[in-house]
């Protein structure tokens, strides 16, 4: 993976400073909340509704073992022992102390990590496959150009204050697993019919109020070109795209404004000045990124261990069928350590099992480990010849849920319980629904499905792309739940569909039960939901949903739902806009 | 008080902020609107300056780039980046050479960028320590990406190694 030379380390330690001296002038009074805010955004520090929250950015999900165990320790220190990671391949803490943040970021600055633009109207973490440099569809590793257009997106300084916050996603692979055409900008890596590295562009794709599939607006953009095409789209959009209207900031309105092709006529006109220009991508420099993500220590082994792996255990072969994925070298796989344990927050993980990811990592996988936008952590290089003993080891640290893109491998924000955003809470709906499809034959008898659960239209669960998406809504100063289907990430990216008027916190499990009869009773052999609603249409799932009165379970929502409304008994913030 | 060329200097051009009103003697930045309604009388001036809103556009001034001796872009809110792209377009794409100054909401904490988009010249808010602002010039000895002030960027300037 990428490591830090003297650049790097000193830009970082520079910005930790200056955040520093920021964190002083707000305590001191010198500099007012309303001009600290945007500051300490785009340090990945937000207020939650309890404490301040640490966005810590982890560059296309991929981290070593020191970085791994420092999450660890900043959960212990100074954090309630355990981090939260994100559908941005992320990690955030979420009960920090505004005095801490600057030695927090001097801890991750020793470990060659920061919080830079992780919030804010800038640009933000780029995301990338999971699977990249060892996935058997895998054209061209993504990560190299991710790691450029970092260096280069990093303090920009024409693009800091944006109209709105701004996504890019990278995949090298035919099977997009990076939901590219759902980002600001999407990137594929491509080759021509030369065999020329390039990518495919598409852009104004995006969630949030107003859903919207990216368009193609550049079939092939030789690699060297990237950042000057990327740049003058963003250039673009930083003088055309609106600010009268936080809802309609992003560039996905700007580009439906203006249609694709005058926006494309308006990039290329900028992108003449630029092209061919000093900000080209230099062979040298490629090849010195490149470097850095050549394959481990690979062992010539032969591909027949995952058979001889697959004995008659039944819980072993259950999370071999769902957490263990396909490996381009013969001999090896990668594992997806499941986070989504029925009874935790999907994403959370303990000190602890932190450590014990950083264990397993060196143990089993090179000492790297990736966070997947699914909020699960893959390990990507270990020996078909040790996965039982990975199983084991893994099953100890409750990360072996066997579960990983079926019902229970929910995509989850952290919802009405921290966010001062949220209209619901996500968490302990996921947590209810987990604990009522805990039953891991019916879960592996449905299949894949994703279930996305978001507690506001901000969309951080991304609930329109869910098979089945799960919208937290405001009625009346009330918690309901609107429910989508037919919502695709991938090739194959979809809007979903609202089925009806929304339900309580204690119908949706009802809910689920029943949109899930449909596809028993209707389900050709091994047609997943999402074929068979896109066959069948909206109409008989949602006939069957709103059929019958749904009982409303007002046991589920369970006592912590009557905490809340007293108040949370929880340590006091500084400046909490709530308390 | 101004901030120039990253010093304190002293200035007496005076920002016109409303666009009906008569221009008067001496140093005057004139808002665009202004300046294109009265061109034939201010170009007469010994020195001339005009400002842009965040909304206008820079390339109206292109065949006259080279008669100001300051042009100003304002910054409504801090928090409005265009003035960054406009920076950027005066210098890069109409190559005006002259003081390009920042006015409005100019802050310590966005100084840093303003100058590497292109800005020589800042008027700090009024209510704001200018000598405090100063410092904002020293927090950054390095920066990844081209822009106005380093027209390279660092994968070009330096030798970064070979890789692990």
């Amino acid at each position: 993976m990428y490591r830090y030379d003297q650049y790097d380390h000193k830009l970082i330690e520079e910005r930790a400073a200056q955040f520093r001296d920021q964190i002083s002038r707000r305590l001191s009074g010198e500099l007012p909340e309303d001009e600290f805010r945007i500051l300490r955004l785009q340090n990945g520090l937000y207020m939650q509704i309890h404490a301040y929250m640490l966005r810590i950015a982890v560059p296309y999900g991929l981290l070593n073992t020191a970085q791994v165990r420092m999450f660890a320790h900043i959960a212990r220190k100074y954090d309630r022992d355990y981090g939260h990671f994100t559908t941005r391949q992320n990690i955030q803490f979420n009960w920090i102390k505004l005095q801490d943040a600057a030695d927090i970021l001097d801890d991750l600055a020793s470990v060659e990590m920061h919080a830079i633009q992780t919030s804010g109207n800038c640009i933000r973490n780029i995301t990338c496959d999971e699977f990249a440099g060892v996935a058997k569809d895998e054209l061209v590793d993504p990560r190299p150009y991710a790691e450029i257009l970092r260096q280069w997106s990093t303090f920009h300084p024409e693009f800091a204050f944006l109209p709105r916050k701004f996504k890019f996603s990278i995949t090298g692979a035919t099977d997009d697993r990076a939901a590219i055409a759902v980002h600001d900008i999407g990137l594929a890596v491509v080759k021509n019919s030369a065999g020329e590295v390039g990518f495919r562009v598409l852009v104004g794709g995006g969630l949030g109020r107003t859903p919207v599939i990216g368009t193609e607006i550049c079939a092939f953009v030789p690699w060297q070109d990237v950042i000057t095409y990327v740049e003058s789209i963003l250039r673009v959009y930083n003088q055309y795209g609106r600010r009268d209207n936080i809802y309609k900031a992003r560039i996905k309105i700007l580009v439906k404004a203006l249609g694709i092709e005058e926006f494309r006529r308006e990039v290329e006109a900028d992108w003449q000045h630029t092209r061919g220009g000093a900000c080209t991508i230099t062979v040298e420099e490629l090849n010195r990124v490149t470097a850095f993500f050549q394959p481990p220590a690979y062992e010539k082994r032969p591909d027949t261990e995952l058979a001889a792996a697959q004995h008659d255990n039944r819980a072993f072969a259950n999370w071999m069928q769902r957490n263990v994925k396909p490996h381009k070298i013969p001999g090896y796989a990668a594992v997806v350590l499941s986070l989504k344990k029925t009874g935790v927050a999907p994403g959370d993980t303990t000190a602890a099992q932190l450590d014990a990811i950083a264990e397993l990592a060196e143990r089993f996988s090179f000492g790297e480990v990736r966070v997947t936008h699914m909020q699960n952590v893959v390990l990507a290089d270990v020996k078909q010849s040790e996965l039982t003993v990975l199983w084991l080891a893994a099953k100890e640290r409750g990360l072996a849920t066997p579960n990983v893109g079926l019902l229970t491998d929910m995509i989850c924000c952290p919802g009405g319980d921290f966010c001062t955003l949220a209209n619901a809470r996500s968490i302990p709906l996921a947590k209810a629904i987990a604990e009522c499809f805990d039953d891991i034959d019916f879960l592996h008898d449905i299949g894949e499905i994703d279930l996305n659960i978001s507690g506001c239209v901000n969309a951080c669960a991304h609930h329109h792309i869910g098979h089945i998406g799960i919208l937290g809504v405001d009625k009346d100063g009330e918690e309901w739940y609107q429910i989508s289907i037919g919502g695709a990430q991938g090739n194959e990216a979809s809007i979903g569909k609202v089925i009806g008027r929304s339900f309580t916190f204690g119908q949706v499990p009802e809910v689920l039960a029943r949109l899930l009869q449909v596809y028993i009773e209707h389900r050709f052999d091994d047609e997943r939901f999402i074929d068979t609603v896109h066959r069948l249409g909206y109409a008989p799932f949602k006939t069957y949903v709103y059929a019958t009165p749904v009982e409303d379970d007002k046991m589920l929502a369970g006592v912590d739902y009557e905490l809340l409304k007293a108040g949370a008994p929880y340590d006091m913030p500084y400046y909490s806009p709530r308390f | 008080m101004i901030i120039k060329n990253k010093a304190i200097v002293a200035d007496d051009w005076q920002v016109l902020r409303a666009t009906d009103a008569v221009v008067p003697e001496g140093r005057v930045i004139v808002p665009l609107a202004t300046w294109l309604a009265q061109r034939d009388s201010l170009i007469k001036r010994a020195e001339l300056g005009v400002w842009l809103a965040s909304c206008d556009r820079p390339e109206v001034l292109r065949d006259d780039i080279d008669k100001f001796s300051v042009i100003a872009v304002d910054f409504p809110k801090f928090a409005d980046g265009r003035g960054y792209t406009l920076a950027y377009l005066l210098r890069e794409r109409l190559g005006y050479k002259g003081e390009l100054r920042a006015i409005g909401d100019v802050l310590r904490d966005q100084l840093h960028y303003m100058q590497r988009a292109g800005f020589d010249a800042f008027a700090v808010r009024a209510d704001k320590d200018i000598n405090d602002a100063l410092k904002a010039f020293s927090e950054f000895s390095e920066s990844y990406q081209a822009s106005v002030d380093q027209p390279l960027p660092l994968f070009r300037r330096v030798n970064r190694g070979a890789g692990s």
